[in-house]
């Protein structure tokens, strides 16, 4: 799609965009190529001398122990994450989306959470389940159940999931109710007349219907629970106890700005940016197909 | 609604109330602790009404912080609103000039630009913490504003939502301001602008939810408890090692880093919905 109407002027328009394309070179693509050169490099502890080594750094990250259950752990969060916040927030939506009276009274108290930042979500659970003050925690151990994250793995697991699911509710709420509501009346009555029951109803014509923004939603998801969740991990168990909650985009900056490995972080970063490629092509391509719907 | 059906009406809203509660649940306790006194907290199981001492936490967290971290709220509030609205005045700015040149006008190397700044959605910060950092510690912007903001203001999606309006604006628009001998500028500013007021303030409620909430780039950038955005001062207060963290002054602090972006959400919610909706076509 192009203009008809255009101005003319040979170099205004690299004065407007200069503002633009020097940040993006400076602080973007610059720093991009860098680690991209610098995952082919090893470099010793001083930064003194630097090595090429090609593939190596990847080859070592690829057979590193630590970082195969970084990646598998990143895995099973990040589903985690997808099938509670989105199966929650569709249930909600159905529900919001049946409901004439006090729609908006609902609407504007499932949606706020969306401003409340990853790390704040953090807070707000770690002190719930704090071992000593925790209020879920004192619950818990009324029937007998011991609850300490900084100890126990799975504990420590569970708590991320929620507190990175409470926060992205929300989010999903709110394009799954756009999509229902963008789903016409005509087909669900038809279904109805049909003999359809709500359920039926439901499975049968809303579901499929809504399938571009479940699609959608799911590379969303993803991409949230992979880069976004950062400062709920930084914040409630910075990635322990014992590497059980070390995703991808933690371990990176704790091996690189922490640890201090040059090339292993830069490979690590290399790996999250073709993650990125991949998640952001394939936004792209739902987004597409949800135009035609 | 195609059926009228009692039982499935009273249980929607159930589940509704159930959802709202579980949603507000963490955030009532939250500012239950914000307004008791620490002893109370410590003293298992904490109230579940809010206590006598709402005035005293709050103002003892403005004005002198938790005792571990020098730094008072008022300073790390101060930080993170001008993080905020320099990365949304700067996005906006910036975004508004390459849109307009890449829409109005025809220059060599114009896909080129355009695809650079595409480019940046598929670096997000996290993927390029140290050379990041690197390039800005060279630059000498470590513990400065200008450090905390200018690296994360460029930004392809306000570029295309904005460059998505522009399109949609008649040519007539333009048609009938070159004839009136408008130069490109006095056009931008004149008509365009005023035009796309919708849309940026769409893009400014998002982006200051956006700007707000950024965490993983100050924590790197600053250094100085003068410059804590009030999330990184959070963190640091949480970080007492041994000693007893101050919960009331810190669950006051936490109420009030969620104060600013949750009050844009509710009070321009046909605003931020937009905006949500629209930049992520």
């Amino acid at each position: 799609m192009e203009k008809r109407v255009i101005f003319e002027n040979k170099i205004l328009p690299y004065f407007l965009l200069l503002p633009q394309l020097s940040i993006v070179f400076i602080f973007f693509i610059l720093p991009g190529a860098q680690a991209l050169v610098l995952s082919m490099f090893r470099e010793d502890a001083f930064g003194i001398s630097r090595e090429f080594v090609g593939f190596e750094n990847f080859q070592r990250l690829f057979a590193d122990p630590n970082y195969l259950h970084s990646v598998n752990i990143t895995f099973i969060f990040s589903i985690s994450v997808m099938i509670l916040a989105m199966s929650t927030a569709l249930y909600l939506a159905v529900m919001a989306d049946r409901v004439i009276r006090g729609n908006n009274f609902y609407k504007t108290m499932i949606i706020w959470p969306y401003a409340v930042a990853p790390v704040v979500s953090g807070v707000m659970w770690m002190f719930l389940f704090n071992p000593i003050v925790g209020i879920i925690t004192y619950t818990l151990e009324q029937f007998g159940y011991k609850w300490n994250h900084s100890l126990n793995a799975s504990q420590a697991f569970l708590l991320v999931v929620i507190a990175a699911s409470w926060k992205q509710i929300s989010y999903n709420f709110l394009f799954f109710l756009a999509g229902l509501q963008g789903i016409p009346d005509s087909l669900i009555e038809a279904a109805a007349i049909d003999g359809a029951k709500p359920g039926t109803r439901f499975w049968k014509v809303v579901f499929p219907l809504l399938s571009p923004t479940t699609f959608f939603l799911i590379v969303m998801n993803v991409m949230y629970s992979f880069f976004q969740t950062f400062g709920i991990i930084h914040q409630v168990t910075s990635g322990g106890p014992n590497q059980a909650t070390n995703i991808l985009v933690y371990k990176v900056y704790r091996d690189g700005f922490i640890g201090l490995n040059l090339g292993g972080s830069s490979a690590q970063s290399v790996v999250l940016m073709i993650i990125v490629i991949v998640l952001t092509v394939l936004q792209f391509r739902f987004l597409e197909r949800k135009v035609e719907y | 609604m195609v059926e009228r059906n009692p039982a499935l009406t009273i249980l929607t809203h159930t589940v509704l109330i159930i959802g709202v509660i579980i949603v507000l649940f963490p955030i009532y306790i939250i500012f239950v602790a914000s307004a008791n006194p620490l002893a109370e907290i410590l003293d298992a199981p904490m109230p579940i009404l809010p206590g006598k001492q709402i005035l005293e936490n709050y103002y003892h967290a403005i004005i002198r912080g938790a005792k571990t971290l020098g730094a008072p709220v008022s300073l790390m509030l101060m930080n993170s609103t001008i993080m905020a609205l320099g990365i949304v005045i700067g996005k906006i700015t910036i975004s508004l000039l390459a849109a307009f040149a890449i829409v109005y006008f025809r220059f060599p190397l114009r896909q080129v630009c355009f695809w650079a700044i595409f480019i940046t959605l598929m670096l997000p910060v996290e993927v390029r913490i140290l050379p990041t950092y690197q390039v800005v510690a060279s630059l000498g912007m470590i513990d400065t504003y200008a450090g905390l903001i200018l690296p994360i203001i460029a930004s392809a999606t306000a570029t295309f939502l904005l460059r998505q309006f522009f399109m949609s604006v008649p040519d007539e628009m333009a048609e009938a301001a070159k004839i009136d001998g408008a130069t490109p500028m006095r056009f931008f500013l004149s008509i365009l602008l005023p035009m796309s007021r919708t849309s940026v303030a769409a893009l400014f409620v998002i982006l200051f939810i956006f700007g707000w909430n950024q965490y993983l780039w100050p924590l790197l950038v600053t250094t100085s408890e003068r410059y804590y955005t009030l999330l990184i001062g959070i963190n640091r207060m949480l970080a007492v090692g041994d000693q007893q963290a101050e919960w009331h002054i810190i669950m006051a602090s936490t109420m009030l880093a969620m104060l600013p972006p949750v009050l844009v959400v509710v009070f321009m919610q046909q605003l931020f919905i937009k905006g949500m909706t629209e930049s992520e076509k």
